[in-house]
């Protein structure tokens, strides 16, 4: 295989994938289950072997169609794009192992667009991820962005409604975005990210310049729902099937992150940003409040779905949080915050999935102790993951905090560093909420009254005292032990994946 | 004791993880009770000749060292059985052998739910309590610090009533919001320092800090490590926690987590600040004025309890600063005394604490107020409920009383009159609240509800007789187990003259 072919690769398997399903689901449903899940393999295996290829040899340049960069479209896999293919695919996979069930329990009529419309959105993300140029980032934007749309729309009843919702504001961002690059192109010539990088410097009093990039971060922030943006997440990612949200949320989020990342690190001087146009700040500031937004109205929801969503908005601050440090901790603790993250929360999501395919619900004010009976490894799995999220050692969750605390100190950085800790109790809060009634509370007791037989069907309810185990079926309750378990795994590697793969990847200028 | 050298030794990380590996196999034996009993306790009796097994090296200046892993670029996940460590593991799990005895009698007698959880816990908690006892560097103890903080939650919620879920709130809150602290300490100090190895006499010594920094370093420290060890304003937690089952709060909420705090403080105090830099940014003061309080308050305030574990509970409070005023002294003889308060203080206040779990499963009975004349019903329960009581109040020949000499003494070294008094008054406030629950047990007559009872099961009363006698034993000669007293005279030794760990030690200084 040639390996300068793998950042192509890792696209068109998706985008093969998308065209094939509907075909062979017209045949067979199951088909399109299995052709979702071949894809997914193929582009993680090019994504591994891209990432080995990178950190051993050194990045890969794709030029499309032969043409030449800085006028053609130019694929960079480095060790960052590599790193997030990785992540990409990988949580997909995982992902997709738990939709096979899940979506023939919650949409049935609907599963060949659901594969399909993922097909296109991994597509679309790892587009996003691979690509050098700043136009072909829109267009996978918006590939990305109109199958996201789409899924958000397989849901319950208010679906449709969120997904408008998203939809409307999804396009502003992309429309920001478009426009800021609309600027940078006037001024430098070049939409190709390395051409600017090399031309800005001499062009950074200009106002179009200024004008360029904080449209873009402002239409890139919105698409990672950065805090004041973030309003259109929580009800989408409430309301749309589990597995779809399943999907979006752990990996959503991270690509706009990711794309922010590019812009900010690798295509503009940080210097610049840091001391002349201060967006770097801007941008922490933003994700400090927003964690902590996040976090209390996490602890008011009553729906499990809707309380993630908003720790989601939390979560991202932290990543934001770190692009503001702008230093070497910082971008060590984001990059690793955003794949804990992203295990963290799919697993998250899982657990709610799975309540919701056994119990029929997961509404927090409902849950009581028969769950521990009923789904002790779920539940079991979901302590996991809220630990980690809460941040406690050995987890991931604490060693991404770890960093971008250690990066606070570093820039004596006190009020990013009491977001960081504060936010810490505010997830225990609501995290330890949900526990202490999966755990603790009791059933609700309902009174058989004494002259009913037993055969009656209220003293069947007096005895859910007595339930029997209710476990989630295999393929759901596999991919939910793994990640929880990977959560541990992360937490005592992460030294690891720091030096092999963190820190190969920070700028030499940061 | 020699030069110090370390040697690379998986046992230090064998005895942390030795309990944790009896965890699946207790759940896996639920419904089996005597087959999971047999794992705990398999667990506890290979665990204690581990730590054992340290100790002769320790004595000859050989520290056992494993590094696991590097768990951040820099630092590792490490591992070191030095004296200190060891001192505090010992007490942890030789105390724990007892303990899963005594448990065992306790769920048994008193028909506990959720045993299977219960045991299960308790195994992780002596595992974390090792893994604080032996962290080589600040990141590996924060780590088993907070496992130790998240273990212990399902213990105190153990009754699963109302009660216990506020009182799991309250812990939950103090303890998180500890570590958190914690963490911005320990962060601090890695910036500052640049490494986060324990080294006797103070890894920021050298550092040249200013007085103000030091301070609020000093105070993140405190309140992390603080909590745990009960200090005023940060001890509400320990009270409410008593609803946990009586086993719980003897092990763990008189020696295993209280303690942890303490020992967070002593390593603190020796191993990151240093006795110097203590003196010169004006840090002992600090600790010896919270460390004083505590104690004058907590003694005061467990006058007034009716509740016997209440009142426990209060004076383990005062006896944490005991220990935590003896190394605010930052004199030699303080410093000794604090560790020997610290083991002292175990053996008798687990006493009490299984006394009072003897008295409730035996006679169901909780208040002070209700234990007239219990002293004929359980005589053996009740003459080491008093062996206890008079060790707390500094009666010799029980061990506390040595411990407590050696704080006066040192407060007489440092010069400071009023530690003493604080010493003096609160032995007697000790005497105040102790006595008369013996006086009701043995001098006033029971009413008829105590006919027909006697002794608790034997799998309660022996461990409470072996304590109680253990009591005794180093209170007469504290170095006949182990060599404690050697131990803790070395480790001051370690920590006020670094240098002169080259030289010989003979004795006491």
């Amino acid at each position: 295989m040639n390996t300068l072919q793998l950042p192509i690769l890792i696209i068109i398997a998706f985008l093969f994938g998308a065209l094939l399903i509907p075909l062979l689901g017209y045949f067979a449903r199951r088909l399109g289950y299995i052709t979702a899940l071949i894809a997914t393999a193929l582009s993680l295996f090019f994504s591994i072997s891209g990432l080995m290829h990178v950190l051993s040899e050194g990045r890969i340049s794709y030029h499309l169609a032969g043409w030449m960069p800085p006028f053609g479209i130019e694929l960079i896999l480095d060790p960052l794009s590599a790193f997030m293919c990785v992540l990409i695919t990988g949580i997909t996979f995982v992902v997709l192992i738990f939709s096979g069930r899940m979506v023939e329990h919650e949409t049935p009529d609907k599963t060949i667009s659901y594969y399909t419309l993922t097909m296109l959105l991994l597509a679309g993300l790892c587009g996003m991820v691979l690509t050098g140029d700043l136009f072909n980032l829109y267009v996978f934007l918006e590939i990305a962005a109109l199958a996201g749309y789409a899924l958000v729309a397989i849901g319950d009843k208010r679906a449709p409604v969120a997904a408008f919702r998203y939809l409307t504001l999804g396009t502003v961002g992309a429309a920001f975005y478009l426009l800021g690059v609309a600027f940078i192109f006037i001024s430098t010539g070049s939409l190709n990210m390395g051409d600017v990088f090399k031309v800005l410097p001499l062009l950074e009093d200009s106002r179009a310049v200024i004008v360029g990039l904080t449209l873009i971060v402002l239409g890139i922030g919105l698409k990672m729902a950065l805090f004041p943006m973030h309003a259109w997440m929580p009800d989408a990612y409430a309301y749309a099937s589990s597995a779809a949200t399943a999907l979006l949320a752990p990996i959503g989020t991270k690509v706009a992150a990711y794309v922010l990342f590019r812009v900010m690190f690798y295509m503009v001087d940080p210097d610049f940003l840091r001391h002349d146009l201060h967006i770097a700040q801007i941008v922490g500031y933003l994700g400090a409040i927003g964690v902590l937004w996040g976090s209390i109205l996490a602890i008011c929801q009553k729906e499990l779905k809707l309380m993630l969503a908003y720790s989601s908005v939390a979560q991202v601050g932290y990543i934001a949080v770190g692009i503001g440090l702008a230093s070497p901790l910082g971008f060590i603790g984001a990059i690793l915050h955003a794949l804990n993250h992203a295990c963290m929360k799919a697993c998250l999501f899982f657990v709610s999935g799975s309540l919701r395919f056994k119990v029929g619900h997961s509404s927090i004010t409902d849950m009581n102790n028969s769950l521990r009976k009923t789904m002790p490894w779920t539940s079991a799995a979901f302590v996991l993951a809220a630990i980690s999220m809460i941040g406690l050692p050995p987890t991931a969750g604490f060693f991404s905090k770890w960093y971008l605390a250690l990066g606070a100190i570093e820039q004596s950085n006190w009020i990013f560093l009491g977001v960081l800790l504060v936010s810490t109790l505010l997830n225990a809060a609501y995290f330890f909420k949900v526990i202490e009634r999966m755990y603790l509370k009791p059933q609700p007791r309902v009174a058989a009254p004494s002259e009913e037989p037993s055969e009656d069907p209220v003293q069947e309810l007096t005895d859910t005292t007595h339930v029997n185990r209710n476990e989630a079926p295999a393929s759901i309750l596999l991919p939910t032990l793994t990640l929880s378990l990977s959560l541990l795994v992360l937490g005592l590697a992460n030294a690891w994946i720091v030096t092999h793969l963190i820190l190969p990847m920070i700028p030499d200028w940061l | 004791m020699n030069e110090i050298v370390t040697y690379t030794s998986p046992i230090p990380l064998l005895a942390v993880l030795v309990s944790l590996a009896a965890v699946p196999l207790i759940y896996a034996s639920s419904n089996r009770p005597n087959l999971r009993e047999f794992w705990t306790l398999a667990a506890a009796f290979i665990k204690f000749p581990l730590v054992l097994s340290l100790l002769p090296d320790a004595f000859a200046g050989r520290v056992a060292e494993w590094t696991m892993l590097e768990i951040s670029p820099g630092i590792a996940l490490q591992f070191r059985a030095d004296s200190m460590g060891l001192f505090f593991a010992l007490v942890a799990s030789g105390l724990w052998i007892l303990t899963c005895f005594y448990s065992i009698g306790y769920v048994r007698g008193a028909n506990e739910k959720k045993q299977t959880r219960y045991f299960a816990s308790f195994a992780v908690c002596l595992s974390a309590t090792i893994g604080i006892a032996f962290s080589a560097n600040l990141l590996t103890f924060l780590i088993f610090y907070e496992i130790l903080s998240i273990a212990t939650y399902p213990l105190v919620i153990h009754k699963e009533d109302r009660e216990a879920m506020r009182s799991g709130r309250q812990y939950l809150t103090y303890a998180l919001t500890a570590g958190v602290v914690l963490i911005a300490a320990i962060g601090l100090t890695y910036h500052l320092a640049g490494t986060m190895d324990f080294k006797a006499g103070g890894l920021l010594a050298g550092l040249d800090l200013d007085a103000n920094t030091a301070k609020v370093l000093f105070m993140l420290f405190l309140a992390g490590v603080g909590v745990k060890a009960g200090i005023m304003p940060l001890q509400s937690w320990l009270p409410a926690a008593m609803v946990a089952p009586t086993p719980v709060s003897a092990l763990l909420h008189a020696v295993a987590v209280v303690k942890s705090g303490v020992f967070g403080v002593i390593r603190v105090v020796g191993f990151v600040f240093g006795p110097e830099l203590m003196h010169t940014a004006g840090l002992h003061l600090i600790l010896a004025t919270f460390a004083g309080v505590t104690i004058l308050l907590a003694s005061l305030i467990a006058l007034k309890q009716d509740d016997l574990k209440a009142r426990l509970a209060y004076s383990t409070v005062g006896h944490l600063s005991y220990i935590i005023l003896g190394v605010a002294l930052i004199t030699p003889e303080g410093f000794t005394g604090g560790l020997l308060h610290l083991s002292n203080h175990a053996t008798t206040k687990i006493a009490l604490f299984f006394c009072a779990g003897a008295i409730y499963v035996n006679l169901h009975k909780t208040k002070i107020s209700q234990l007239d004349g219990i002293g004929r019903v359980m005589p053996w329960t009740m003459a080491a409920f008093t062996v206890g009581a008079m060790g707390l109040s500094g009666i010799p020949p029980i061990n506390a009383f040595v411990s407590k000499w050696f704080l006066c003494r040192g407060a007489l070294q440092a010069d400071q009159m009023i530690i003493l008094g604080i010493f003096i008054v609160s032995g007697l406030l000790n005497a105040a609240y102790f006595f008369p629950i013996v006086h009701r047990a043995f001098f006033r007559k029971g009413g008829s509800d105590l006919d027909h009872h006697g002794e608790a099961s034997p799998l309660m009363v022996v461990p409470i007789c072996i304590v109680a006698a253990l009591s005794i034993l180093l209170g007469l000669q504290p170095n006949l187990l182990f060599n404690f007293f050697d131990l803790a005279s070395g480790i001051t030794e370690s920590i006020f003259y670094p240098a002169s760990t080259l030289v010989g030690l003979g004795g006491t200084p």
